[in-house]
């Protein structure tokens, strides 16, 4: 008989107990939730079905359980280890004997309650919610009905909408700046960019920057920088030969 | 001329009785002295006298109904007689499936309670979580604060529900530990004396 594939069916686990002591090492299974004498039964009816005493099965299986016994003692009783663990045998045997008295109490006290229940089984009364309501006195100031009414119509009145609009950005189109620049240039053969967009928003500005790119990819101006962040230029085509030709070269 | 009938008793206390009555039947629950005191606006002593006179027109055998002393208060019942016709008509569901588990989980509460899930694990040697949880549901058991600070496990007390259904006066009708088997050498001895008893 191969003790790791013994089959059970527990409450809080049906399978191999092997598959049982894997979850119980990866501390997916609480130990404490783990009926260990219905393994043990579960066991001892495996042996009997074999008919025959298997030695190493026996072995290996009180090896298993009672390493799985410690696991759950341990689990149940975290702060009890040190105290046990300073118990002299004798005390500790007196202890175990104290426990066990407790637990046959407590179990002869449950067969009491189960021979009273069966007793008590022909009474019949009406049931209701636990507790009696409490009887709340809520004391409420002088109230006026027009300072109510008031106060209703101020919230029936629709709140004023909030306007959204600071949230998009507005472009100008680029035509417009075409044609601005365009007619500057009809009037001037060049000028500065920055004093023509001086008093422009930042997006309007951006709008301008563009209309002059495209000018230029158009090549209807030149543009000249003498270094970064330094004004920029803005030439009519045609006026500086020098300028159509390094149009020319980058185009 | 035929005598009118007197349907108002003269007598005080009987009037007093008829308040009790009338109480207790809009009471869902068992009604203590003190309460059905100050709900009568009577003293507790006229209240008492006119439960006894209550307890002898409702007791079991004669009426259909039968007061008791039960849960630390007075409350109606239906009387044994009409047990078989309630059952047909009525369930009893608190009690319903009480596995060994729970009865034993009812004791340890009942009697070493307030005590919290930690407590009747030790004494179980199971994890009490499920059956703990399952006695709540059933309204047998209830919190009652936690173990030292707020921090603590949460403890638990039987409720009067639990001695309604068991049919108990106050916990304190529960039979005494030491009178229960715990001692070894008591349950040696009653085991000899079953074997003596046995027929050879």
């Amino acid at each position: 008989m191969i003790v790791r594939e013994l089959e059970l069916d527990l409450d809080a686990f049906e399978g191999p107990f092997d598959l049982l002591l894997t979850l119980v090492l990866r501390e997916e299974l609480e130990p404490a939730e783990v009926d260990v004498a219905e393994i043990v039964l579960s066991f001892c009816e495996r042996l009997e079905e074999q008919g025959r005493l298997d030695l190493d099965a026996c072995g290996e299986f009180l090896v298993l359980v009672a390493a799985l016994l410690e696991l759950k003692a341990r689990g149940l009783f975290p702060e009890e280890e040190l105290e046990l663990s300073e118990l002299e045998p004798e005390e500790a045997a007196e202890e175990l004997a104290r426990r066990l008295a407790d637990y046959r109490r407590m179990k002869e006290a449950a067969g009491w309650l189960r021979e009273r229940l069966d007793s008590e089984s022909s009474r019949f009364f009406r049931l209701g919610p636990a507790p009696l309501a409490p009887r709340v006195e809520r004391r409420l100031a002088p109230q006026d009905p027009e300072g109510l009414g008031a106060a209703l119509r101020l919230l029936a009145t629709e709140p004023p909408s909030v306007s959204l609009g600071h949230m998009a950005l507005r472009f100008p189109p680029v035509s417009l700046f075409l044609e601005r620049f365009r007619a500057v240039l009809r009037r001037r053969r060049r000028f500065d960019f920055d004093s023509e967009v001086g008093g422009l928003s930042r997006v309007e500005a951006a709008v301008a920057f563009l209309a002059v790119l495209e000018l230029r990819k158009a090549g209807e101006v030149s543009l000249e920088q003498a270094s970064s962040f330094a004004p920029i230029r803005v030439t009519r085509a045609g006026v500086e030969q020098k300028d159509q030709e390094w149009i020319a070269r980058s185009a | 001329m035929d005598r009118p009938l007197r349907l108002i008793a003269a007598n005080p206390v009987d009037r007093l009785a008829r308040v009790v009555e009338a109480l207790l039947v809009v009471a869902s629950q068992p009604l203590a002295v003190e309460d059905l005191a100050v709900a009568a606006n009577d003293d507790a002593e006229r209240i008492e006298t006119a439960l006894r006179l209550l307890g002898e027109r409702y007791a079991e055998g004669r009426s259909g109904i039968v007061l008791e002393q039960v849960a630390g208060g007075w409350a109606f019942r239906a009387s044994r007689d009409a047990a078989e016709a309630c059952a047909r008509l009525f369930e009893r569901p608190v009690e319903r499936g009480l596995s060994a588990a729970g009865l034993e989980t009812l004791a340890i509460v009942a009697y070493l309670g307030p005590c919290s899930r930690p407590d009747i694990a030790r004494i179980r040697g199971v994890a009490a979580d499920s059956v703990v949880a399952g006695l709540v549901e059933r309204g047998l058991i209830a919190e009652a604060g936690r173990d030292g600070d707020a921090a603590g496990a949460v403890r638990y007390r039987t409720t009067p529900l639990f001695e309604r259904v068991f049919g108990l006066e106050s916990l304190a009708a529960l039979p005494r530990l030491d009178d229960l088997g715990g001692d070894a050498d008591e349950i040696r001895a009653r085991l000899e004396a079953v074997a003596e008893k046995r027929p050879a």
